[in-house]
Formats: structure tokens, sequence, C-alpha cells
């Protein structure tokens, strides 16, 4: 019973599991950016009037959204980075910190996709149709008035995509790159015999990561919602 | 009755009505020297929805200045030829033709095109994420290439004019229908346009702002705007258009002068459809 109750481990390793979030965050804040933007691409691709264009973003979204993480890291790491010798960077580390944000930003951005075109959705048809009779081209009516309109009404479920993307780095850390939080807590278990307090402890510091991230989007679904 | 080019020439049937309300400001339209060629030109135009034939062998010229009025029943035909002018819908045979160009299939050529055609819709279409200012001066900083200031300048001054320049910070939400389509007509205005088509643009608006929209249109006529305006507001064609457009079942039934059709239609169609409008 005082074993279950003892969170000396968690206090001792301190620095230890500090440094694993901040690899946690690395992984993630880094991500986000590219997740965002190749969903942003994925997007233009599933709606630019150009069938093969179309079919190719489908396609892609469907692959990635419909294949398990932990194959895309794995195909990243193992078949691109060590059979085919495809390497990011000179440095081991920072090579498998890039394959793995790499890969986890390609899946990411499949939801992201998804999210981002349900928005598209929620834009009225007059909206594109008034940017194309002022003479604004495709590229230029999705970009100023078409995609800020749908940013703006999937912020809360792209909210969840970047929840869901925060606890996938713990993927990330189990097939590519060992620095982040999940893989310290599994060494830790290794080491020190496995136990509720770590466990509790590790599971507080993703709640600091996710939670605030959740009311944030909330907070900002609100602040940029369109009035029609 | 589909003659095409009838009544060619600007000759200037609304001088006759006293001017009132106008709204003063720049010309808007830069006319060009009339060489008695139609500003834009329909010719055969067909199209469907499906199986429903939507606009049958539409033959309509438009000269330089003159303001066209386009009325019938519903389910017509009316907003589809609007909308054909800039190939918001594209047509499946026929020619259409602005300022002597037919209209290009697609891409950076239909984007210019459009550029010179302003259009007002009938839900106003105003952005909704950009103020009443930034919606005015999108198209011009993005299409014409006008430096901000400038664009600025020129879209305070365009909603002085009709009205709503103490809105120009809003957003499109915190106004009025009628206000909105004032902004909306700024905004089409502020591409300097050769020809301006309206598609109901009174139509969404309660009638309390009807007015204030079919003022402004009625200054823009006056100060020689090229129009089309489909509309279901007989005041407005009688006091401002040169020419009465009547359709029914995708055809032009009758093209006649607005004191000939309102008082001595030339087709029963639209004796029928008048005396079913103007008797309440």
């Amino acid at each position: 019973m005082d074993q279950l109750l003892d969170f000396s481990p968690v206090f001792e390793n301190l620095d230890q599991i500090l440094a694993g979030f901040w690899a946690t965050i690395r992984i993630a804040v880094v991500t986000a950016v590219l997740a965002l933007l190749f969903g942003t691409f994925l997007t233009a691709l599933r709606v630019s009037p150009i069938p093969v264009l179309k079919r190719t973003g489908g396609f892609v979204v469907n692959l990635l959204r419909n294949t398990p993480l932990t194959l895309v890291l794995a195909i990243c790491i193992l078949a691109v980075n060590d059979t085919l010798k495809v390497t990011l960077s000179s440095v081991e580390g920072v090579n498998r910190y890039w394959w793995g944000v790499l890969g986890l930003s390609v899946y990411t951005s499949a939801f992201v996709s998804e999210a981002l075109r349900s928005g598209i959705n929620t834009v009225p048809i007059g909206q594109a149709e008034a940017a194309r009779s002022i003479g604004l081209t495709f590229t230029q009516s999705l970009r100023m008035i078409i995609l800020p309109q749908a940013f703006r009404a999937v912020i809360a479920p792209l909210g969840s995509v970047l929840i869901a993307m925060i606890k996938n780095t713990t993927v990330v850390g189990a097939v590519a790159y060992g620095s982040e939080a999940a893989a310290v807590m599994k060494l830790m278990f290794f080491d020190l015999g496995a136990s509720i307090p770590i466990f509790i402890g590790f599971a507080i510091g993703y709640l600091i990561l996710t939670l605030p991230t959740g009311f944030f989007f909330g907070w900002l679904a609100k602040r940029m919602a369109v009035a029609r | 009755m589909t003659d095409s080019g009838i009544e060619a020439g600007g000759t200037n049937l609304r001088k006759d009505d006293p001017p009132k309300d106008d709204v003063s400001g720049a010309p808007a339209g830069t006319p060009a020297p009339d060489d008695g060629s139609p500003l834009v030109r329909l010719e055969k135009v067909n199209k469907y929805f499906g199986q429903l034939h939507v606009l049958r062998d539409i033959d309509l010229s438009v000269q330089r200045g003159e303001v066209v009025v386009v009325i019938g029943p519903s389910g017509g035909g009316k907003s589809t030829l609007c909308r054909s002018i800039n190939r918001l819908e594209p047509i499946d045979g026929g020619v259409i033709e602005v300022d002597g160009r037919r209209l290009p299939e697609e891409g950076k050529e239909l984007a210019r095109l459009r550029a010179d055609v302003g259009m007002v819709f009938q839900s106003f279409n105003l952005f909704a994420h950009k103020t009443i200012l930034q919606n005015v001066t999108l198209g011009p900083m993005k299409v014409r290439k006008v430096a901000k200031a400038e664009a600025e300048r020129e879209a305070m001054a365009l909603l002085e004019r009709v009205g709503i320049g103490a809105q120009a910070a809003k957003y499109p939400a915190q106004l009025s229908g009628g206000q909105q389509q004032r902004a909306a007509i700024a905004r089409a205005l502020a591409m300097k346009p050769k020809v301006m088509l309206f598609d109901e643009p009174t139509s969404a608006l309660d009638p309390e702002m009807v007015n204030e929209v079919l003022d402004v249109m009625t200054g823009l006529a006056r100060e020689g705007m090229t129009m089309i305006v489909v509309t279901h507001e007989m005041g407005f064609a009688r006091r401002a258009a040169n020419k009465v457009v009547f359709m029914a079942d995708g055809q032009i039934v009758e093209e006649n002068t607005p004191e000939e059709f309102f008082t001595n239609a030339r087709t029963d169609r639209a004796r029928d459809f008048l005396s079913k409008i103007l008797t309440h």
C-alpha cells in the first residue's frame, strides 16, 4: 500500500520526465504546423476543378486515414530510412526525430483535411460565386474567401484532431524517436518497476498538454466564428 | 419575338422622368467610344438542367449605356440568363460575347472577363469574414493590383455614394439587408465594370428596404451604366429601363419599350402575366 502511493520516483526523476515531455512538445508543435499545411494542401486538391487532382487528393486522404499510424511510421523508419537509406539528417537522433515528425504529420494531415472539407461545406455557394464574379481566380478565391471561412467553422474539431495528434506522439516514441515522454515512462518502468504513481505522473503530464489545447481551441472557435 | 439587335442605339427613354434622390458621385462606367456594336450579345444560347430546357435559342443584344430589364414568371429562365452572361452558369450551345469577345471557357481569361462584368446577387453574398470596406477593396487590390491606400479611398467614395460610408468598418451580418445590398453594389462598382448584372437584387429584402436599393440602381442607370436587371419591380422597369425583355418557359417572348410593354404588350403571354401582377 505504501508503494502504491509513493510518488518519490516521480519527483526524483523529474528532470528526466520533463526532458521527455519537452521532446513530446517539440514533436507536437512541429507536427501541428506541418499537418495543417499538408492537410490544407490535400483539401485544396480535393476541391480543385481538375478531376485528376481531385482523385489524387481523395486517394491520399483515404490511404492515410485508413492505415494504422504504427504502419505509417514503420514505413518511414524501417523501409525508407533503414532499407532505402534515405536520411533527413546525418545525426541519428535528429534523423529519427524528423522521420517521426514527418510520418505523424502526413498521418494527421488526412484528418485535418477531412475536418477542413466539412468546413468548406459550411461556406455558402454564394461566397464562391461572389468571389468569382469580381474576377478572383480559383486559387485566389480558395485562399482569400473559402478557406478562411472554412477554417473558422472547424476550429473546434481541428482542436480534437490536434489533441489526438498529441497523444499519437507516443507512437512516434515507440517506433521512431525514443526520447519523448511515453518512451521515458517505459524506461522508468524497466528501471524502477511499473508503479501506479509513475503512471499517474505521466498521465497528468499529458493532461497538462491536452486540456489547455482543448480549452484554447474552444475559446478560439467562439471568438473567430463567422456571423452570417 | 426573338429578333436580335432590335432597338439599337442609346436613345434615352428614361430622361422624361424627373430626377429624384439622385445618387451623386463620379460616373462609374467609362463608356468606350460607341461604334454601334453591342456590349453584350447573345446568339442562339441554349442551356439544359438535365432534361429541363431552361434557355431556348436566346438572342439578345445590349448596347452601351442601355438598361435592360428582364421580367417574367418564376422558373422562366431569367436568373439563368443573367448568370450565364458571366459564366456562373455555363451554356450548352450558342454564343455569348461581352465587348466583342466570346466568353472564355475557364481559367485566368475567364477571371479577367468577370472582373469587367459586375454582378449583384439576390442574397447579397458579401464576404462574411471581411468588413464592408475589405469587401469593396478586395477585388481592386487582388485583381486590378491597385495600391491599398488608393483602393480604400475609392471604396470609401463608393460607399458614401451608396449611402453607407458610416458602415465601412462593420461586418456584413451587422448591416440590414438594404445596406448589405448597397454594399454589394459598391463592391461590384469598385471593379469599374463595363456592364452590371442584377439578379433579383430586391427579392430578398424587407419591403421598406427595397427603395433604397432601387434608388441606387436608378442613379446608376441615369449615369449611363450598362445594366441587365432581372427583377419583379415593375416601377423600376418603367422608370429606368430602355428595354423590357419578357421571358417565359426559357424563351424571350417579347422585347419592347417599357411604355409599350406595360400599356400595350404585343403578346398574349405577356398580357396574361401583366394582368396577374398589376391588378392588385
